[in-house]
């Protein structure tokens, strides 16, 4: 663990046209202030990896509406029309990847894996493009894995070398994303001493986290 | 009782004890209602928690527990909470017994497609392909006809959610089971006659010389 960073400081960190892995599932357990912050320093070019795009004024949501997004890999944009508006006018490249497949890419990519083998998507629009591999007589789609020059991480707790809990359904992609991106930044909820944290709660281990968001009140 | 209570009643009466189940958003969500608890059923939503319980009351609700459709929802006793990973880690590894999907279109060969209008409506698969290639059994509960429109065609002309042949179509006119001679015609909705239902299906129907009605 590299330190804390105010929200502005880390949205400077990260580039125009830098990709991202962003955490959350319709911005439950997506780093608000981290979003809120590449918001206000007009971020331009990202691409976005990303279960989806939440709606218009939450989590994701206000990276598409900022105009900050030119590329997207998720697997659901149905519930913010902007995004659908977007990808349809040309300013969002959309890759539609099913959610299984999303995050077992991820994970290949975080994991050092060459990529993941999975009957999904066989004989569909998902095939297109793909390589056929038949494994013991079955078929699977070969999909590759998914990096990202930054993960940004939504968690419920963090102590003070970069441990990481989360809260019921707001992990979800925060796990795996923590392991797929060059530089980690997490934004929790609370912080908390070492020793805080039991080492059986601990979800994403602070060897793999960069910086941590400081609270508020700083 | 109304067409989509008729539905989830009828989808409802699939479910085992003990099962792992997976609910889509929408009327498929309904069928929750109709499962008691006794039962020892555990829903899961693929966002992340086995065991989703009912609304949380007025003022209760918590932003760290939703579900797939991001509404607030509680946990019953027993519940786990999992990553993405995990949780997609049951539906395609075969450790899900059941899923129940809306659906735009079924055909003959049981095929379903449920995530795209080209030109119209592109929201993305979601989790739809997982588990429709993944659970143990994929239960299709929809309307019969969409706007006077038959949902279940020869084949089907919308995008394709998987190859795999789903297991059970439930529907407000009737039950119909694929299988590899066809579709089944299984059962019928109260005080609904077989030709009312040949007469809203575009596919072909292997009629049998009973066909009882939903016992509900």
């Amino acid at each position: 663990m590299k330190g804390a960073l105010s929200p502005q400081a880390a949205a400077e960190l990260i580039p125009d046209g830098a990709s991202l892995i962003i955490g959350g599932f319709m911005a439950v357990g997506s780093p608000q202030s981290l979003i809120d912050a590449l918001v206000a320093r007009r971020a331009r070019g990202l691409t976005v990896i990303a279960n989806d795009t939440a709606m218009p004024g939450k989590g994701i949501g206000k990276l598409i509406s900022a105009g900050a997004v030119t590329r997207l890999i998720a697997s659901h944009i149905g519930l913010n029309p902007e995004t659908q508006a977007r990808m349809i006018a040309g300013d969002i490249d959309v890759e539609l990847c099913p959610q299984g497949t999303l995050i077992e890419r991820i994970r290949a990519g975080g994991m050092g894996l060459g990529g993941v083998l999975t009957p999904t998507g066989l004989g569909t629009e998902v095939e297109d493009g793909k390589q056929v591999i038949e494994v013991d007589g079955q078929r699977f789609l070969l999909e590759t894995p998914l990096r990202a020059d930054f993960a940004l991480i939504g968690a419920w707790q963090a102590d003070y070398v970069g441990n990481l809990c989360y809260m019921l359904t707001a992990q979800n992609f925060n796990p795996m994303a923590a392991l797929a991106g060059r530089t980690v930044i997490a934004e929790p909820e609370s912080i908390v001493p070492v020793g805080v944290i039991a080492p059986d709660s601990v979800k994403t281990p602070g060897v793999l986290v960069d910086h941590l968001l400081v609270r508020p009140a700083h | 009782m109304d067409a989509k209570e008729l539905i989830a009643r009828r989808v409802a009466q699939e479910i085992r004890p003990g099962m792992l189940v997976n609910l889509g958003i929408g009327l498929p969500s309904l069928v929750a209602n109709f499962v008691p608890a006794q039962m020892g059923v555990f829903f899961q939503a693929e966002n992340g928690v086995i065991g989703l319980g009912a609304r949380p009351p007025e003022g209760m609700q918590d932003p760290h527990l939703t579900d797939a459709g991001g509404g607030f929802v509680s946990a019953v006793p027993g519940a786990a909470s999992i990553d993405s990973a995990m949780s997609f880690g049951l539906i395609r590894g075969g450790h899900l017994d059941m899923t129940v999907l809306g659906g735009l279109q079924v055909d003959e060969a049981g095929h379903l497609a449920n995530w795209k209008v080209p030109g119209k409506m592109v929201p993305g698969m979601g989790g739809a392909m997982d588990l429709v290639t993944g659970a143990a059994r994929v239960v299709v509960a929809m309307q019969h006809v969409a706007k006077g429109e038959p949902k279940i065609l020869p084949v089907c002309t919308l995008p394709l959610t998987a190859r795999r042949r789903v297991s059970l179509i439930v529907t407000d006119l009737a039950v119909i089971e694929p299988s590899d001679a066809g579709l089944m015609l299984r059962e019928r909705a109260p005080g609904v006659p077989v030709e009312a239902i040949l007469n809203a299906t575009s596919a072909r129907l292997i009629v049998p010389e009973t066909v009882p009605e939903m016992q509900l």
